[in-house]
């Protein structure tokens, strides 16, 4: 997360840079806090990935393209398709458990320090949608933010050719 | 009987597997699957003689009645017998056929389904499961003819065959549903029992003829039989001589009962199948190639077939069922026989060979005897089934005038039979015979070629010596046109009689024929108005160019063409009926001043957008908007909308900025004002009738709102209190799965037609290149291909 190849390039703003990096993990945080509060209060999956998405614009906007892969670790394709298939996975296991597509069972942890914990299976589900909302907003930051071209401004017209 | 079926499905995963270790004996393997057939025809014979019906059923989407049903009944058991005895005869001739040759597990494979499809057809009970496997049949014989699939011409034969049989088989299908519909039930049997009547089934029977027709090559669609000739021999003999072109005949002899109800249906079956079978003759004498004299052959035999049951007498489905039998056995015979004879000398062109009787005398015998069947020679099954059918033409009602069809028929059947076997094996003299010759020294094939072709031989000659044999099950099959046939016996002599001078005529006047085939090669063809095969290559220009047209009118490219007519069929459609809503203008009430407010505003915002000049001027607006709407969520008490629409609205203006690099800094002006006042008439209605729209709709409410029950039993049911996301994640959570597979869908598809634009002059391996460059690499375009940073 703290990868920056780009400190050598271009007019970098460090107002922007150090901005985002103040906001960067706060931001993520709100976007986890609303995918997991999501189901009692206003929040949820889409949302949550919308969060974190705008996270990765401003780090787009601090350090490129270069900087959002960096700081996802992971292929954004790679984030969709592990959304995709939790989702769907999540709609099926109760099919086979005998109930109806996606139904969902109420869970309840015990866990050590934290006291309980309630919870749905329709978190995964909801997991699975931030993964595939996360996974578009960098697939496009990737594909469209890439602004090598735009800057050599090797105008539309050579493009096109 | 689904046992039946699931075995060939086996079968053919079993060649596919098999087939690059075993070569062309691959065949040996598939055979099992037509044994199968013939096996369990066989052991079901005694019942079927008895009148017990076999029946199976089990369902398949109960919730559309749709069942499959087997029924095995004579007429079914005969189509059985033919499909897997003329089947391991095929088969086990494709294992010498196809000696060396490459995808024999593939060929086996195809041709394995297709006999457990031709099976399915002629079992099943069920009017909807028949057009499923009918239809099964004309795919894997599309896969079967166009098997030489790097050869243009038999890729065009394949779709020839396809695009008739299919249009024929929805036009049947169309006639099936209607029939049902009629019926009350889709069981063949219930309705062949109890005819249904009226003016739409008569119409939809004439729907299912057309399905029929095509099938089984009649006049006008018989053109695409010939073409299909393009597939290997094996397949031309299994296919379209035995088997699936039989469908069509298949499908004449069950509704028969039906046909003869309805007056005019029965003089169109018999006129076109009688038709067929002097057009079909006619065409066969002018061929040079022996594989085209036999197809238009089989034509010339179907339509025979189609008229003898036409006539929709018991006496005639026992014939039809006799001819079915003796058909199958010597057209399968000719044609194996045709493929050693290309085989051996490396021509089927008549005009080349000779001498052929003295080099392959075995194969000389058999076809003789296959020829003289086909001929109608006692004492062979050919003479036995086709008096038979002389005999029921004789017995209706415009006997003399049927007659007189049948002997022209027979004698041009006479003609290009004597031509065949002349063709193939006779001796020909300098002036009949072409340039380079081929014959007097060709070699005789193994036995394992002859083997078939003598097993199908035997039967034509003992069924014809000792015809008896076959009287019971003929019988049978007769009863699926008459229930009360009894006490029938085929013979091989039933004394002079007209069939008997109507056969001898045949033979003198075909010997005629014969004997002047140089003049008959000099008349004229076939008028070209009857030539359905220009017919059929002009039409299919024909759709290719309106196709064109429409697509070029549909789909021009321009943007706002496609919105303004997505958003003018969203306004017209709903508008007709909102008109004649009233507005529910006294129970609105006044809401907060704030709403207002933020109003005026959004209105405000939207009028800088239409008016601003600079793209991205017109984007920060739209973000606007959309933040204000955010804010009118706020105040009407919608967190979660408001949280979401924020959050998109910034997304989406951060990625119009993307995209706004790459283009112009301006909007480019209209050019015309009358461009631009459309622009803002479609505007203004959409924007009229979105409004009326709510207000009529918010009004329109009669029912409790789903939402009363959605709250209450978010927490009980969803284990959530944010009623949203459990609508989301819960309670219409397919929805959302649906949702983001679209969008992910969607994404994908862009993003790559966005890099692929982008990169054109790298290969395609390096189109995940952004991943790997550094932003300083330079842009993409200037590197050149082989540099992999």
């Amino acid at each position: 997360m703290s990868a920056t190849p780009r400190d050598d390039a271009r007019d970098r703003s460090v107002i922007l840079s150090v901005g985002v990096d103040a906001v960067f993990h706060t931001i993520v945080l709100f976007s986890l806090f609303l995918l997991f509060a999501g189901h009692n209060a206003p929040g949820g999956g889409f949302v949550g990935g919308l969060v974190a998405g705008t996270a990765l614009v401003l780090r787009w906007a601090d350090d490129g393209v270069a900087g959002v892969l960096a700081t996802l670790r992971v292929d954004p394709t790679t984030l969709l398709g592990a959304g995709m298939a939790l989702a769907a996975v999540t709609g099926v296991v109760p099919l086979l458990l005998g109930s109806s597509l996606l139904e969902s069972g109420l869970l309840e942890i015990d866990a050590p320090a934290l006291g309980k914990i309630k919870t749905t299976s329709a978190l995964p589900f909801d997991i699975g949608v931030f993964l595939v909302v996360l996974g578009i907003v960098s697939m496009i930051l990737r594909t469209l933010g890439d602004d090598t071209d735009a800057i050599t401004d090797a105008a539309p017209d050579e493009v096109d050719r | 009987m689904t046992a039946l079926l699931l075995f060939h499905v086996a079968v053919a995963a079993a060649a596919l597997a098999a087939g690059p270790r075993l070569g062309s004996r691959v065949f040996y393997v598939a055979a099992a699957a037509p044994a199968a057939t013939l096996a369990w025809a066989l052991a079901q014979t005694g019942g079927v003689i008895d009148g017990t019906a076999t029946t199976q059923s089990w369902a398949w989407v109960p919730e559309l009645g749709l069942t499959i049903d087997f029924r095995l009944d004579g007429l079914g058991l005969v189509m059985a017998l033919l499909i897997g005895g003329v089947g391991v005869a095929v088969f086990a001739y494709s294992a010498a056929y196809f000696h060396g040759k490459a995808r024999t597990g593939y060929l086996a494979a195809v041709l394995t389904l297709f006999a457990g499809a031709m099976v399915g057809l002629v079992l099943t009970d069920n009017l909807l499961a028949l057009y499923g496997f009918w239809e099964l049949t004309s795919v894997t014989s599309y896969l079967l003819i166009a098997f030489d699939d790097k050869n243009g011409s038999a890729r065009a034969a394949a779709l020839h065959a396809i695009l008739v049989t299919s249009a024929g088989g929805l036009a049947m299908l169309a006639g099936f549903v209607i029939l049902g519909q009629a019926a009350g039930t889709f069981s063949l049997s219930a309705i062949v029992a109890e005819p249904p009547t009226g003016t739409a089934v008569t119409v939809a029977l004439l729907l299912v003829l057309v399905g029929a027709f095509t099938k089984s090559a009649q006049a006008p669609f018989h053109a695409w039989l010939p073409g299909a000739m393009a597939a290997p021999t094996p397949i031309s003999a299994y296919l379209h001589s035995a088997t699936m072109v039989k469908a069509g005949v298949y499908l004449i002899a069950r509704f028969a009962p039906v046909l003869a109800v309805v007056g005019p249906w029965q003089p169109l079956v018999i006129g076109v199948g009688l038709t067929t079978m002097v057009l079909g003759g006619y065409r066969a004498l002018r061929q040079t190639d022996l594989k085209l004299v036999l197809a238009y052959g089989t034509v010339a035999q179907l339509g025979l077939l189609t008229a003898v049951f036409g006539l929709g007498t018991g006496e005639a489905a026992i014939a039809g069922a006799a001819l079915l039998l003796a058909h199958g056995a010597f057209k399968a015979t000719l044609f194996l026989v045709v493929g050693i004879v290309d085989h051996q000398t490396g021509t089927r062109d008549l005009r080349r060979i000779t001498g052929l009787h003295r080099t392959l005398r075995p194969v000389f015998v058999l076809a003789a005897i296959g020829t003289a069947s086909m001929i109608g020679l006692p004492p062979l099954f050919g003479f036995v089934a086709k008096e038979e059918a002389l005999g029921a033409f004789l017995d209706h009602s415009w006997g003399g005038a049927l007659g007189g069809a049948v002997l022209v028929g027979s004698i041009l059947t006479v003609a290009y039979s004597l031509r065949f076997l002349w063709g193939a094996f006779g001796d020909k003299s300098m002036r009949e015979l072409g340039n380079d010759p081929v014959g007097p020294d060709a070699v005789g094939p193994t036995w394992t070629w002859i083997a078939p072709i003598a097993a199908l031989t035997a039967f034509t000659v003992i069924a014809g010596l000792v015809p008896d044999l076959l009287s019971a099950l003929v019988l049978a099959a007769g009863r699926a046109a008459d229930p009360a046939l009894d006490g029938f016996h085929l013979a091989l002599w039933h004394g002079v009689n007209t069939a008997l001078l109507l056969s001898l005529a045949s033979f003198a006047g075909g010997a005629i024929v014969f004997h002047y085939r140089r003049t008959v090669r000099r008349l004229p063809a076939v008028t070209p108005s009857l030539d359905t095969a220009h017919l059929y290559r002009r039409g299919l220009s024909l759709l290719n160019v309106v196709a064109d047209q429409v697509t070029g009118l549909a789909q021009n490219g321009s943007l706002p063409v496609y919105l303004g007519v997505i958003l003018l069929t969203a306004v017209a459609l709903p508008a007709v009926w909102l008109v004649q809503a009233p507005v529910p203008w006294s129970e609105l009430e006044s809401g907060p001043a704030l709403l207002i407010v933020v109003a005026v505003g959004i209105a405000a915002l939207a009028i800088a957008l239409v008016r601003a000049t600079r793209r991205i001027t017109a984007v920060i607006l739209l973000g606007g908007v959309g933040y204000l709407v955010a804010v009118l969520f706020v105040i009407q008490g919608a967190p979660d909308l408001a949280l979401t629409q924020l959050l998109v609205e910034t997304l989406g203006v951060t990625m119009f900025v993307l995209v706004l690099r790459h283009l112009p800094e301006r909007f480019e002006a209209l050019p015309l004002r009358s461009g631009r006042l459309l622009r803002a008439a479609v505007a203004a209605a959409v924007g009229v009738f979105m409004t009326l729209f709510t207000l009529v709709a918010t009004g329109a409410r009669v029912a409790e709102p789903v939402s009363t029950e959605q709250v209450a039993r978010a927490l009980s049911d969803g284990g959530g209190r944010n009623v949203v996301n459990v609508i989301l994640v819960d309670i219409r959570g397919l929805d959302t799965l649906g949702e983001i597979t679209v969008i992910a869908v969607a994404a994908l598809g862009v993003l790559t037609l966005v890099r692929a634009r982008r990169e054109p002059e790298e290969p395609a391996a390096e189109v995940e290149g952004p991943l790997v460059h550094g932003p300083d690499a330079g842009a993409p375009t200037t590197e050149s291909p082989g540099v992999n940073p």
